[in-house]
């Protein structure tokens, strides 16, 4: 499992930190620091940290490349929206 | 009650298209209005910055709610618009003074802090589900919703449980001073600065016993200070306080309340989630996009804005009208329709910009323990009334009650 | 799993879509075929044999050792069903034939191809120089994590040649694990080329304050090292001698343009010139529908700027990566307008970027300040705001970007609560055109 956080996008509004405080930390005043490769049992957390992002910056998915075996995407996007979540 | 599409079929209160534009927001104020309100909404959007016949100006499209949330020139404290104070709290107030005071909320209100939460949040559901039975009918606002986020909020700021009661009748009457309301009347008034200053004299009791007395709870950490934000003290202590237990309280009422409706107004969405409860983390984002607890907040613009083909003046009123942009067709697909695992979901439920709501990370675990356990213990419950009464204010907007029936309380 | 089987009776057979460079911008124009729908064939081809990993962290967290390299890899957002050519660098492109020629000989034929191969870190320029141990750059996962090796072994002092981002971002880490390093740099500032002499002032009292021994106005005149072949010192333009171990070298990116040689696109210094929709653009001038580009290694006109922008960011790699998938899916519809915008953290500090920053002539503070480290600068040119800088200050800037976006007046007139007393427009050296 993979996380990436579009850090041009992120604000550092802290709400990941929260949801998954074993994956996120805001260092310095608005720094944020992420584990981009956490364990699997952290799955369900990083997924809260995914949803409460107010610019949905968060990705997560397995690593990209042949022979990926370490898991499966999450959710797929629809075409739309993936298009749609550029303004 | 909706159709299995989960499309939204309730009855559109203001099919009246006559309306002039520029009295649609004197519309969405109208308590007759509350049920429904997204209509108005959609066809305030058709022109996204929409000065109204009272001078105030509308915005209700998601780009440019977005743009004012982050804009210098938008200021929180509304004598900039010739308004009277609004009250000294950091939702009220600019950089560099909110800044210095959300840091010292914000340094003390982490992540443990919220955690710390967790356990006390599923006994209180829990108690609240026991009580609620064995009965038929049970009004899923005075049983559940409304008892959970005072009990939760004097956890927080460390209130011994005899005093719960009391705050929960302040909570109640000082929801309504978020609203920037012109029909409210003089008792309303008078029980408003009654309630203020009798939460004012307990807070200073209280302020005082823990400044001798330190614990762990958050008025102790504010008035310590944190990593990056300096102690609290006297006057901004005890407003900061006050704010803290206003605005976590209705906010969370309705969103737990809002959530109930949507699902039972969704008896196939409802199914699924009976038996995929991690539903509830998307879930949470796409009520407060679909049914959002703060409809609008009130700005001042400092300087003249051009946004959108027009030009807001300097002084003007400015109301962000965040659940408008929350379903603009323009960033959302199928935007009335409530698609509980949506992603992305970049909504204004919480805000956005530095005021973005501190209490959003509470109110989400209130929320993702709250919904799964009410639909794993309800026995088939079914909405009695649709639409519910509603509660005045339309900035905060919920239902007053919520009834339902049921064929028991699961253990 | 959504899944897109290579052989859908409806599209027409043999639709190939070849990628060169596997990174960012090749991964993201990759899922982005896929998820408008593209069901033909995708070849990605990468000269590293790693998967995508993710750059930034590289001269971050990795380098601090707070990550380890292998954790770099980047999610893939759905199934790509793609054909991965990792560790063969592309050589050779005939445009008449459709071909593409790899290192080991393969020739790939494609329909479209996107050029994405980015840029390579800029090496010392006296060879012998550059072959001493412990003389690095740090482009690739493998030079993080042999410039990482050789911090944890605790060096005497590292020396950092250029005062960039990266070069910046590199002192940071040191300082964070207490070692000493020299950061020299020609000009008068660190950071000065992308912000301005006066948010590089700024810039160097951070380094400085960090305890960063940073030397502006100043060269290398030589690295020297030992009979062993070991780097031991640096002789620099002051007159003083260091004692180094390890000196890193920060002097910008290289496009990775050679393997283009004799193709007929239009390619220099800045890179493969493209038209707005990503299309690259030959000899003559005509954009070619069949080659696209994306990323660091393209330059391209923008709306908003003068002459070609050509940026290496990040945030641009992906919209670009974006915009070239729309291409080649629909044609000629989306344009690139995206403002260039990036980031950067360092000594405890977030740095946020939009718009052209170096090409302003005029700077101003607008809110917040310097002192406490929180601030909002903007920058103007010719009497418009064409750029900002958020220090600590991360929600403000979408406002400034609509700005600039909306070309606004300079120094705009904002009134922010927060503005300093009087605001102060200070003049810039006008930086070369282009």
């Amino acid at each position: 499992m993979r996380v990436m956080v579009d850090l041009a996008r992120c604000q550092s509004y802290g709400q990941c930190v929260f949801a998954a405080p074993e994956i996120f930390e805001i260092s310095g005043r608005e720094v944020l620091e992420y584990d981009s490769a956490p364990s699997d049992e952290w799955r369900l957390h990083l997924e809260r940290a995914r949803a409460a992002c107010p610019v949905q910056a968060i990705t997560i998915g397995p690593a990209a490349g042949p022979g990926k075996d370490d898991g499966q995407p999450s959710t797929v996007r629809p075409a739309a929206d993936s298009m749609g979540v550029l303004r | 009650m909706s159709k299995s599409t989960g499309v939204d079929s309730r009855p559109v209160s203001v099919s009246d298209v006559s309306t002039p534009r520029a009295e649609l927001f004197a519309r969405v104020l109208d308590p007759a209005s509350r049920a429904n309100p997204y209509p108005i909404y959609a066809a305030l959007r058709s022109e996204p910055v929409s000065r109204q016949s009272d001078g105030t100006w509308v915005v209700s499209g998601f780009d440019e709610i977005a743009a004012l949330l982050h804009d210098p020139r938008i200021s929180s404290d509304l004598r900039n618009a010739g308004q009277p104070a609004g009250g000294q709290s950091l939702i009220m107030q600019d950089p560099p003074n909110h800044d210095r005071l959300r840091a010292a909320v914000m340094g003390r209100f982490t992540p443990e802090v919220v955690e710390s939460l967790r356990q006390g949040v599923h006994d209180l559901v829990a108690g609240l589900l026991d009580a609620a039975g064995p009965g038929t009918r049970l009004d899923l606002v005075e049983e559940i919703a409304y008892p959970l986020p005072v009990s939760v909020i004097c956890k927080l700021l460390g209130i011994p449980p005899q005093d719960e009661a009391r705050f929960h009748g302040w909570a109640d009457t000082l929801a309504r001073t978020l609203d920037l309301d012109p029909t409210m009347s003089r008792e309303e008034q008078d029980a408003i600065d009654h309630a203020f200053t009798e939460l004012h004299h307990y807070l200073e009791n209280l302020v005082a016993d823990r400044a001798e007395h330190r614990g762990d709870d958050l008025v102790s950490g504010l008035l310590t200070g944190g990593d990056h934000g300096e102690p609290l003290r006297g006057e901004e202590l005890l407003i900061t306080v006050r704010l803290l237990l206003i605005a976590g309280h209705e906010t969370t009422v309705n969103l737990i309340t809002n959530g109930m409706l949507t699902l039972l107004r969704h008896p196939d969405i409802l199914e699924r989630f009976r038996h995929e409860p991690d539903l509830v983390v998307p879930m949470v984002e796409e009520l407060v996009r679909y049914e959002p607890s703060v409809q609008f907040r009130y700005r001042a613009a400092l300087a003249d804005i051009e946004i959108a083909g027009t030009t807001i003046p300097r002084g003007s009123v400015v109301v962000l009208l965040l659940a408008a942009g929350s379903r603009d067709p323009g960033h959302f697909t199928d935007p009335d329709r409530f698609v509980p695992d949506r992603l992305p979901n970049e909504h204004f439920g919480f805000g956005g910009g530095i005021h973005y709501c501190i209490g959003a990370p509470l109110a989400r675990m209130e929320a993702q323990i709250v919904l799964p356990e009410l639909v794993r213990r309800l026995v088939n419950p079914r909405l009695t009334m649709d639409p519910p009464p509603y509660r005045p204010t339309a900035a905060l907007r919920g239902p007053r009650h919520l009834w339902v029936e049921v064929d028991g309380v699961r253990p | 799993m959504s899944g897109h089987p290579g052989n859908r009776g409806e599209h027409v057979v043999g639709e190939h879509v070849v990628i060169v460079g596997a990174s960012l911008t090749g991964l993201h124009a990759a899922e982005a075929l896929r998820g408008g729908g593209f069901a033909g064939r995708v070849t990605l081809v990468g000269a590293e044999p790693h998967p995508p990993y993710d750059r930034p962290s590289l001269s971050k967290r990795v380098l601090a050792g707070r990550m380890s390299a292998d954790s770099t890899g980047l999610p893939q957002r759905q199934d790509l069903d793609a054909h991965w050519r990792l560790g063969n660098a592309a050589v050779a492109l005939d445009r008449d034939t459709k071909t593409l020629t790899l290192d080991d000989g393969t020739a790939l034929g494609f329909d479209k191809l996107l050029i994405a191969t980015g840029t390579r870190a800029r090496r010392w320029p006296d060879t012998a120089e550059a072959a001493l141990t412990g003389v690095l750059s740090i482009r690739t996962r493998d030079d993080a994590l042999e410039l990482q090796a050789r911090l944890a072994a605790r060096p005497r002092r590292v020396l950092v040649i250029g005062a960039g981002f990266v070069g910046s971002e590199v002192a940071s880490v040191c300082r964070e694990l207490d070692l000493d390093v020299t950061v020299v740099e020609r000009s008068a500032a660190p950071l000065a080329g992308a912000l301005g002499q006066w948010a590089g002032a700024a810039a160097g009292r951070l380094q400085r304050g960090h305890g960063v021994d940073l030397r502006t106005e100043t060269s290398v005149l030589a690295l020297e090292g030992d009979a062993d072949g070991r780097l031991r010192r640096v002789r620099l333009s002051d007159g003083d001698v260091l004692d180094v171990d390890v000196a890193v070298v920060a002097l910008g990116a290289v496009r990775n343009v050679e393997w283009l040689a004799g193709s007929g696109l239009a390619i220099d210094a800045r890179g493969v010139q493209c038209d707005p929709f990503c299309r690259a653009v030959d000899t003559d001038g005509r954009p070619c529908d069949d080659i696209l580009v994306a990323g660091d290694v393209a330059c391209w006109p923008h709306p908003l700027y003068e002459g070609l922008l050509a940026v290496e960011h990040w945030d641009n790699a992906v919209r670009q990566a974006r915009v070239a998938a729309t291409t080649i899916l629909h044609g000629a519809v989306r344009a690139h307008t995206a403002l260039p915008t990036f980031w950067s953290n360092q000594f405890g500090v977030n740095i946020k970027v939009v718009g052209v920053p170096g090409r302003a002539d005029q700077v101003a503070v607008l809110q917040g300040s310097v002192e406490r480290a929180a601030f909002v600068a903007a920058y103007g040119r010719g009497g418009r705001i064409i750029g900002a800088l958020a220090v600590n200050t991360p929600r403000a800037l979408d406002a400034y970007a609509e700005m600039i976006s909306s070309r606004m007046s300079f120094p705009p007139d904002l009134n922010a609560a927060d503005a300093p007393d009087p605001i102060r427009v200070l003049d810039l050296a006008v930086p070369a055109a282009g």
